[in-house]
């Protein structure tokens, strides 16, 4: 326990911390990401799934669970991190520090993240509780997003936060990796496939959606 | 070639400080930046000014002690060298070149361009050394080490503690400086019974010296004129969460 708080309380181990829970809503979204495609399988593909999902029983609520505890970890250690790094440099310099070497992804990393929270919060209650849907119809998910993208500025909205999980995943897989100081040494330690790869398909997936359905390919 | 400074000048730690401009004329391509700055001091002694405060030694490359922020780059725009060993003939007639310290909050400003980087020998101290005494040099070949672990420590050791990882990190965050030193001894087997403990006491202390964490900008390497990987960082972090593993009492027991 008191070895646990150590780590806690270390930047290394907060930014574990951080690894760790980014690579549990990664493999979370690449499920959540195959699973949306069957929406071009019409309703019986996804609505089934939704059907496996909810038949499970506890075990969604467990993943559910798993996912909450992750994201607020993940926030959290954010934030001290965040916090930290303000205190580290009071005084900032007069002309301006110039970036280097560092990518958009690794510079948009927390706006980036404050952005996709709420995205988070507004999909949860666009899809899952459906306050904020038109015409929200419980367990019917097929229907609900091929109603959900009617509104323009929504399907704007998501495309920019899908934009945002690209850059996100891009940064922070690569960076996980040497993190949790499992990355192999490189020649050129900056190049990162696996998250590029990763960060792409999973933004298209993601983003391909709304557009197909606001361009009439998914028929309610 | 003709030049406009803008100078970061403070006359002492709690004094306010601000951006001065001078001009600086005549000044030669072949001179190094430390050299120009030589110059445009010996000019404000004439006209009874203060001389601009810049901290130099070795002005080889070697030492570590230049320490300016060139136009918002550590050590200026070529890679992999040091302040001193930057060249006039980098810049441009006419170019105006802004000249800050450091800037970090365990970089204390001491007075101008100088800054306090005793937060980096306090890390060192922590855990950057071998304890065991080991008498005088040993015999070349005494104890066999590959050939590539040698080169891979040998770069990590090129560190010359300049601190340009800290003043280039958007996170003002001295992981580089630290993930250098415990890749150089981790690699090395006179370096193997301290290793871990090694890490956590150097970690630590970089953490209480106020640096931030490190988000893997990439920044620090760019900046270090010694070209140091970020893969130290990658072995740092390893070296650190194992040790974070490791009962606390075992380790401390292997050489207190
Ligand atoms: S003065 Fe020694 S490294 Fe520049």
């Amino acid at each position: 326990m008191n070895r646990a708080l150590a780590l806690w309380h270390s930047s290394i181990g907060k930014h574990a911390v951080m690894a760790v829970t980014g690579v549990i809503m990664v493999l979370y979204l690449i499920t959540h990401v195959v699973a949306n495609l069957l929406i071009f399988q019409g309703p019986s593909g996804i609505n089934a799934y939704s059907r496996f999902l909810h038949g499970t029983g506890g075990a969604l609520w467990i993943a559910r669970l798993v996912l909450l505890v992750a994201v607020v970890l993940h926030i959290m250690a954010a934030v001290q991190l965040t916090n930290r790094r303000r205190a580290a440099r009071p005084v900032g310099y007069a002309a301006g520090r110039q970036p280097q070497v560092s990518t958009l992804a690794s510079r948009t990393i927390r706006w980036g993240g404050a952005l996709i929270l709420v995205f988070l919060i507004y999909h949860i209650l666009h899809f899952t509780l459906g306050t904020v849907h038109a015409s929200f119809v419980e367990g019917d998910p097929y229907h609900n997003v091929a109603t959900g993208f009617r509104n323009p500025l929504v399907v704007v909205f998501y495309e920019i936060a899908m934009a945002a999980v690209g850059l996100h995943l891009y940064h922070g897989i690569w960076s996980s990796g040497r993190t949790l100081g499992v990355s192999t040494p490189s020649p050129r330690p900056l190049r990162r496939q696996l998250a590029l790869a990763l960060g792409v398909l999973v933004w298209l997936g993601f983003a391909v959606i709304p557009l197909a359905v606001f361009a009439g390919m998914v028929p309610a | 070639m003709n030049l406009t400074l803008h100078v970061w000048r403070q006359a002492g730690p709690d004094a306010p400080g601000r951006m001065v401009r001078y001009e600086a004329a005549d000044i030669s391509p072949d001179m190094s930046f430390l050299e120009m700055l030589d110059v445009v001091n010996e000019r404000l002694m004439q006209t009874g000014d203060s001389p601009i405060a810049f901290d130099h030694d070795c002005r080889e490359g070697i030492c570590g002690s230049c320490s300016l922020m060139i136009n918002g780059v550590a050590h200026g725009p070529n890679p992999g060298t040091a302040t001193c060993q930057l060249h006039m003939r980098s810049f441009a007639d006419g170019d105006e070149i802004h000249i800050e310290p450091w800037r970090a909050r365990a970089f204390p400003v001491v007075r101008d361009l100088v800054v306090d980087r005793a937060a980096l020998d306090r890390i060192i101290a922590a855990g950057g050394f071998v304890s065991a005494a080991t008498g005088s040099a040993p015999d070349g070949n005494a104890t066999l080490i590959p050939k590539d672990t040698v080169d891979t420590a040998m770069d990590a050791a090129q560190c010359i503690g300049c601190g340009a990882c800290v003043a280039a990190c958007p996170n003002g965050s001295a992981s580089l400086f630290t993930a250098a030193k415990i890749t150089h001894l981790g690699l090395l087997p006179q370096g193997q019974p301290e290793r871990l403990q090694r890490a956590r006491r150097m970690v630590e202390r970089m953490d209480i010296e106020g640096f931030g964490g490190c988000t893997l900008y990439g920044e620090c390497q760019e900046a270090c004129p010694k070209m140091i990987s970020i893969d130290t960082i990658t072995r740092m972090n390893r070296d650190f969460l194992r040790a974070s593993m490791t009962p606390v009492r075992a380790a401390v027991a292997e050489s207190d």
